[in-house]
């Protein structure tokens, strides 16, 4: 039963796919082991988002319990390492309800259409040297691609619910989505040219220096804006708990309510994977031949790590100050990053087009300079104009005169009336 | 090859299905939502054809982004779970169609594919002969590296900033009359009671821009 799997055929470039169907291919026939090593790809990218999710989960808990000064979840297991089994089960076992006016076709898909770009996003993230499960050539392409799907979803579920709250965070968080893509795919540019492949396996092996040091504004914008798309504070307009209940997911309960978290958090660590592949040199370490895998996990808990920490420290951004931020600052940013990128690029190559490691050292320093500049300059465009009001009214507010009570205690002092 | 058959008649049932879908299901949303699945259909026919590059752009700007804006238009319509009211337009639409399917057809018959230079020929035959049955290494050699850079996006860059320089520079020219003309659109006027109307004429439009517009002001 020799099936071997051609380089004419489509699916010659999944490399996983390709290694087991070519061994299975020698007992087993062929229509069989199509079977076979397309379930063992569908296993291993649902089990990676799973368990990625309740890895995250976990993490996020303990440390969010940790910058809060309080315990976070410590019964279940060592460090309360089983809660995340816990919470399935208990979510699993509750009952799920679905709204007597909601659109029960989409109500019913959108949790589908929330983990299948998770998943798809993380079949082209390279893992270790060769071991991505597709090695895409437009791989930087294709991410951009499967993560604007997500703004679908989010509309659906706000739509199909039939509820004002979930219909305000879907049209909150599609407005956040399609800002904040401009900036990251103009960002990615850079990072694209440096390479001069879309590929993410080139993409890694391109970085004799990290492109985090070499672009800068880049990795701040990508990092911004990929925040900002998986809906992460201090971006999380779409489902601020304190206005809009649970924004676009607030009538989602039981399986379904798991599965969209399951897809917030797997989207987190896929992001973090595709960050750490295009800023952070992928798999690339000491001994990377071996411990590549190893590298890649930790930087991407890393980066993971990042994400928690940005959420314990800053409170949520208003919606005109999160598109101020995303047009004003951002979106130039990425452009100056753009531009000054292609001329160095222009200036510094050789007649075969490569940029050696010392080229990359002097456009490093140039755009840390030019970073410093941007920031100087286009920070000042989205700072807070409105300043704390001083002593006394601002102009137009009468002023509210209490009458007088028997005890003075509770008489607000002036300026603070409301 | 059987594996591609299978994958191309399931991609047409669900594009020909799901286009049926747009223009018979009474609900708006819904019907926006099957233009996804048609356009997503549309990307794996290109996936089919080895053109992953042209795939990924089909999702990336037909699901991504144009359908995310008639969603948008969708959500912002008056009564839209009443579905579109029947109107006299009915027979003038019918007759724009017929047009518009009788103008593409016979632009897709009677172009004379040769009249492009050699090596985009080749590309073009390379993507035809795909279409009816899988490539075989002899054609991938035979069109060599002109149809794999042009199936990749490198042929489509040389041709953007080369030959069609000025279509690409008027395209950018348009977009930006968009965005200037959202940006008036949206503009706060004296009487409070006009901005509004114009706020919410021009949100359906560009929700994007719409929003920078605000900002800029």
């Amino acid at each position: 039963m020799n099936c071997v799997l051609g380089p004419d055929n489509i699916l010659y470039d999944t490399v996983l796919f390709r290694e087991v169907y070519n061994f299975v291919g020698q007992v087993l026939p062929c229509w069989l082991s199509w079977f076979v090593a397309g379930f063992v790809i569908i296993f291993l990218l649902v089990n990676a988002v799973l368990l990625g999710a309740a890895a995250f989960s976990w993490m996020e808990r303990r440390l969010i319990g940790k910058f809060q000064n309080r315990l976070g979840p410590n019964r279940w297991g060592p460090f309360g390492l089983f809660q995340p089994i816990a919470d399935m089960v208990k979510l699993l076992f509750k009952e799920d309800l679905t709204p007597g006016t909601a659109d029960k076709l989409v109500f019913l898909a959108v949790p589908v259409a929330m983990v299948a770009p998770v998943m798809l996003m993380l079949a082209v993230v390279p893992f270790a040297k060769d071991t991505a499960l597709a090695n895409l050539n437009v791989g930087v392409l294709y991410i951009l691609a499967v993560t604007s799907v997500t703004s679908i979803a989010i509309f659906m579920a706000g739509w199909s619910s039939n509820n004002r709250f979930a219909l305000f965070g879907a049209a909150r968080g599609v407005a956040v989505l399609i800002s904040y893509e401009v900036p990251v795919v103009v960002s990615l540019l850079g990072v694209v040219m440096l390479a001069g492949s879309m590929s993410l396996a080139d993409v890694v092996s391109a970085q004799t220096l990290p492109f985090i040091i070499v672009q800068p504004m880049a990795f701040f914008v990508f990092v911004a804006g990929t925040a900002a798309e998986l809906n992460r504070t201090p971006f999380d307009m779409a489902e601020a708990e304190s206005e809009l209940i649970a924004g676009y997911h607030t009538e989602y309960s039981g399986i379904k309510f798991a599965m969209i978290q399951a897809a917030e958090f797997g989207g987190v660590m896929a992001a973090s994977g595709v960050i750490v592949t295009l800023f952070l040199g992928g798999w690339e370490g000491p001994a990377a031949h071996w411990l590549g895998w190893l590298w890649f996990l930790l930087k991407t808990m890393a980066v993971a790590v990042g994400f928690i920490w940005v959420r314990a420290t800053f409170p949520r951004l208003r919606i005109d100050q999160l598109l101020a931020l995303a047009w004003k600052f951002l979106l130039p940013v990425s452009l100056i990053n753009l531009l000054a990128t292609a001329l160095e690029i222009y200036f510094l190559r050789d007649a075969s087009g490569v940029l050696t490691r010392g080229d990359l050292g002097i456009m490093t320093g140039i755009n840390l300079a030019l970073m410093a500049g941007c920031v100087f300059l286009f920070g000042s465009l989205v700072r807070e104009k409105v300043r704390p009001v001083a002593p006394g009214l601002p102009p137009g507010v009468t002023p509210v005169i209490l009458p007088a009570r028997e005890s003075p205690a509770r008489d607000l002092p002036a300026g603070e009336t409301d | 090859m059987l594996f591609q058959d299978v994958v191309f008649w399931l991609l047409t049932v669900v594009a020909v299905g799901s286009a049926l879908g747009v223009v018979l299901i009474r609900d708006l949303f819904r019907a926006a939502l099957l233009l996804v699945a048609v356009f997503v259909a549309v990307g794996g026919y290109f996936v089919l054809l080895n053109a992953e590059f042209l795939a990924v752009v089909q999702v990336l700007i037909y699901a991504g982004a144009i359908s995310v804006l008639i969603i948008f238009a969708v959500m912002l319509t008056r009564d839209v779970q009443q579905g579109n009211p029947p109107n006299r337009l009915q027979i003038p639409a019918v007759a724009l169609a017929a047009l518009l399917l009788a103008a593409l057809v016979t632009v897709a018959v009677d172009t004379q594919w040769s009249f492009l230079p050699e090596g985009e020929r080749q590309s073009v035959e390379l993507v035809q002969t795909a279409a009816v049955s899988d490539i075989s290494p002899e054609t991938l050699e035979q069109a060599g590296a002109a149809g794999e850079s042009a199936a990749q996006g490198v042929g489509l860059a040389d041709l953007l900033i080369g030959r069609f320089v000025l279509p690409f520079e008027a395209v950018s020219v348009l977009l930006l009359a968009a965005l200037i003309g959202a940006l008036a659109l949206v503009r706060p006027r004296p009487a409070p009671q006009d901005a509004r109307a114009s706020g919410a004429e021009s949100a359906s439009e560009s929700a994007g821009a719409g929003a920078a517009g605000s900002e800029a002001d």
